[in-house]
């Protein structure tokens, strides 16, 4: 998949020689809406962090936009244009929502202490572009009222979505959601699932997710892959998925997992 | 969250009825208001209230106040533990008797000198530090502090252990600032002036990457801030507090030795902001006049009075261990 937003080549990450990724080839499409799925310790959560900067995978590439990720730092894959959320939530306790979603336009500004301090036009200006930017977030994703709450202090559902807010804050090309729905009841799951396809429609941002709800990932991903044991063992359509007998087995292959995969 | 720094959560009886009044200073825009203006009159009437010892002391207090919340900004904001704060206090007070008295400076010309060598010395320090993650940076500060203090201990040109004297008090447009009270006036100005640009700096987007990277390291990597840039600017804004609390304090005193900045030093300025409440800076100027006025105003109890105040102390921490100064109400 050349010209793909999202492009990674032949990566492997080992811990203490375990092998945790194995080459992993793998693309996300500019605009795309893509699901990573496979079973527990499949390395989902490793690849993720491969992307993110927070893990440095030994070998492979990894690009983004044409542009080599593999020596940077999370901060500046950040401001690259790949946000994330965190599979447990990880708000900033103590924080407002507003201030919470105001750390995404960190990276997109510059005033520093000298700003802060003497407040020249310019750093009014910005801030005011912070606050603005940090509303219109928390509007897209639908959290209205109770703003001056501490974040974490919110129902969890709602935290879900003040994370998602905070991700698009930082003004992303590409969205990554870490289980998105764990934790949501069958109403929340439906509006994730509008969520997800509007941040793609109506921001033009790619979406990657791992989830384990495969119901929501074969409603909502055009493509799926599957990772079991760090291999990337399939790749395809939700139905192609469904029906490939690669992913069945290593789904089986799982205590609890058998159910897993019907609709 | 939180909910233990909520008024009166787990105090005792006196400790609630202290903390009712405070909360409601700490929620009420006009009491907070009320409650400044009136702050501002006692400083103003102070000297003449309380005679020449008492404005000695409370210049002192002042002095405090300013080191305390420089140092809010290293471990109130963003989370991170300095045991060797005193050094930078030190930079200060030595940049000054140094060029005043073996080069002939004016005594204004040194505070932009004293302010980037301490900013020097906060990235020399902080830079390859704060790239670590966890405590590393205790322990460097700490020997950082002892290292500062044994070499002007050992160096001609900082007075070996005597240290400088006769360090001239300044001039400013025609005003001779020589009198207790003419510097207890001119350290009221630096403390409005570190609680106004604290209060700045906590509202703005440094101030917001502060707490985000003490609250979560991780997640505020991932929301695009550079932890260690972040950190060193926390790291170097408070090293220049440090250092301009140490230049006036120098021509204050007239004369600086290397144990006005033992490690005690920097545990002091410490206890101040943790006792206050870290980040909080009401909190943090209470915390500051509690460890300067509290021993003053024991002093009838003789020898006991350390005692006392320890256990004062100790009291305080134990019952509200987030600080005297309450959370922010909006937020509970």
């Amino acid at each position: 998949m050349s010209g793909a937003l999202l492009q990674l080549t032949g990566v492997g990450l080992a811990f203490a020689g375990n092998r945790v990724l194995d080459e992993v080839d793998f693309a996300v499409p500019e605009r795309g809406i893509v699901s990573l799925i496979g079973p527990n310790g499949a390395g989902k959560t490793s690849l993720f962090n491969c992307i993110t900067g927070f893990y440095r995978p030994h070998v492979g590439a990894i690009t983004f936009g044409g542009h080599d990720l593999r020596r940077l730092k999370p901060h500046r894959i950040t401001a690259a244009g790949i946000a994330r959320t965190f599979q447990n939530l990880r708000l900033f306790r103590e924080m407002s929502v507003p201030e919470n979603v105001m750390s995404g336009m960190h990276c997109r500004t510059h005033a520093g202490a000298f700003g802060a301090i003497f407040r020249p036009p310019r750093q009014r200006a910005e801030e005011a572009e912070i606050r603005a930017t940090a509303a219109e977030c928390l509007r897209f994703v639908d959290i209205a009222g109770d703003w001056n709450r501490v974040a974490t202090t919110l129902p969890y559902g709602h935290q879900r979505r003040v994370e998602i807010a905070r991700a698009l804050a930082t003004r992303p090309r590409l969205l990554l959601l870490d289980e998105p729905a764990a934790g949501l009841h069958g109403g929340e799951k439906q509006e994730l699932i509008a969520l997800i396809n509007r941040i793609r429609d109506e921001r033009g941002i790619a979406v990657l997710l791992i989830e384990h709800d495969t119901g929501l990932v074969m409603k909502v991903s055009e493509r799926i892959s599957v990772l079991d044991h760090g291999v990337m063992i399939a790749e395809g359509t939700a139905k192609e998925i469904q029906a490939n007998p690669r992913v069945i087995e290593a789904y089986l292959g799982q205590e609890d997992a058998g159910a897993d995969l019907e609709l | 969250m939180a909910t233990d720094d909520r008024p009166g959560a787990g105090t005792t009886p006196a400790l609630a009825r202290l903390a009712g009044p405070l909360a409601a200073l700490a929620d009420n825009a006009a009491a907070r208001r009320a409650g400044i203006v009136a702050l501002l009159a006692l400083m103003v009437v102070a000297p003449f209230v309380f005679g020449e010892y008492a404005t000695v002391i409370l210049t002192n207090a002042l002095l405090y106040v300013v080191l305390a919340l420089g140092l809010n900004v290293v471990v109130g904001y963003a989370g991170l533990l300095d045991l060797g704060y005193a050094a930078f206090f030190a930079v200060g007070a030595y940049t000054v008797g140094i060029l005043t008295l073996r080069v002939g400076v004016n005594f204004w010309l040194t505070l932009p000198v004293a302010v980037c060598t301490a900013a020097l010395a906060g990235v020399i320090i902080g830079g390859p530090t704060l790239r670590l993650r966890s405590d590393y940076l205790a322990i460097v500060t700490l020997g950082f502090g002892e290292i500062v203090r044994i070499s002007a201990r050992n160096m001609s040109i900082t007075g070996m252990a005597s240290g400088l004297s006769g360090i001239h008090q300044p001039w400013l447009f025609g005003w001779h600032i020589a009198t207790p009270r003419d510097f207890y006036y001119l350290f009221c100005v630096l403390a409005i002036l570190a609680v106004a640009v604290s209060v700045r700096l906590a509202d703005s987007r440094l101030g917001r990457a502060w707490l985000y990277v003490r609250y979560d390291e991780d997640a505020a990597e991932a929301m695009g801030i550079d932890r260690v840039r972040v950190k060193l600017a926390a790291y170097v804004t408070g090293a220049i507090f440090g250092a301009l609390g140490g230049v006036f304090f120098a021509v204050n005193l007239g004369a600086i030795s290397p144990e006005s900045f033992s490690f005690t030093q920097s545990v002091l300025i410490l206890m101040a902001v943790i006792l206050g409440g870290m980040g909080k800076i009401p909190g943090v100027i209470l915390g500051a006049m509690i460890v300067i006025l509290g021993p003053e105003l024991l002093r009838s109890l003789g020898e006991l009075r350390l005692l006392v105040f320890a256990v004062g102390l100790l009291l305080i921490m134990l019952f509200r261990p987030s600080g005297i100064w309450p959370g922010r109400g909006r937020q509970q």
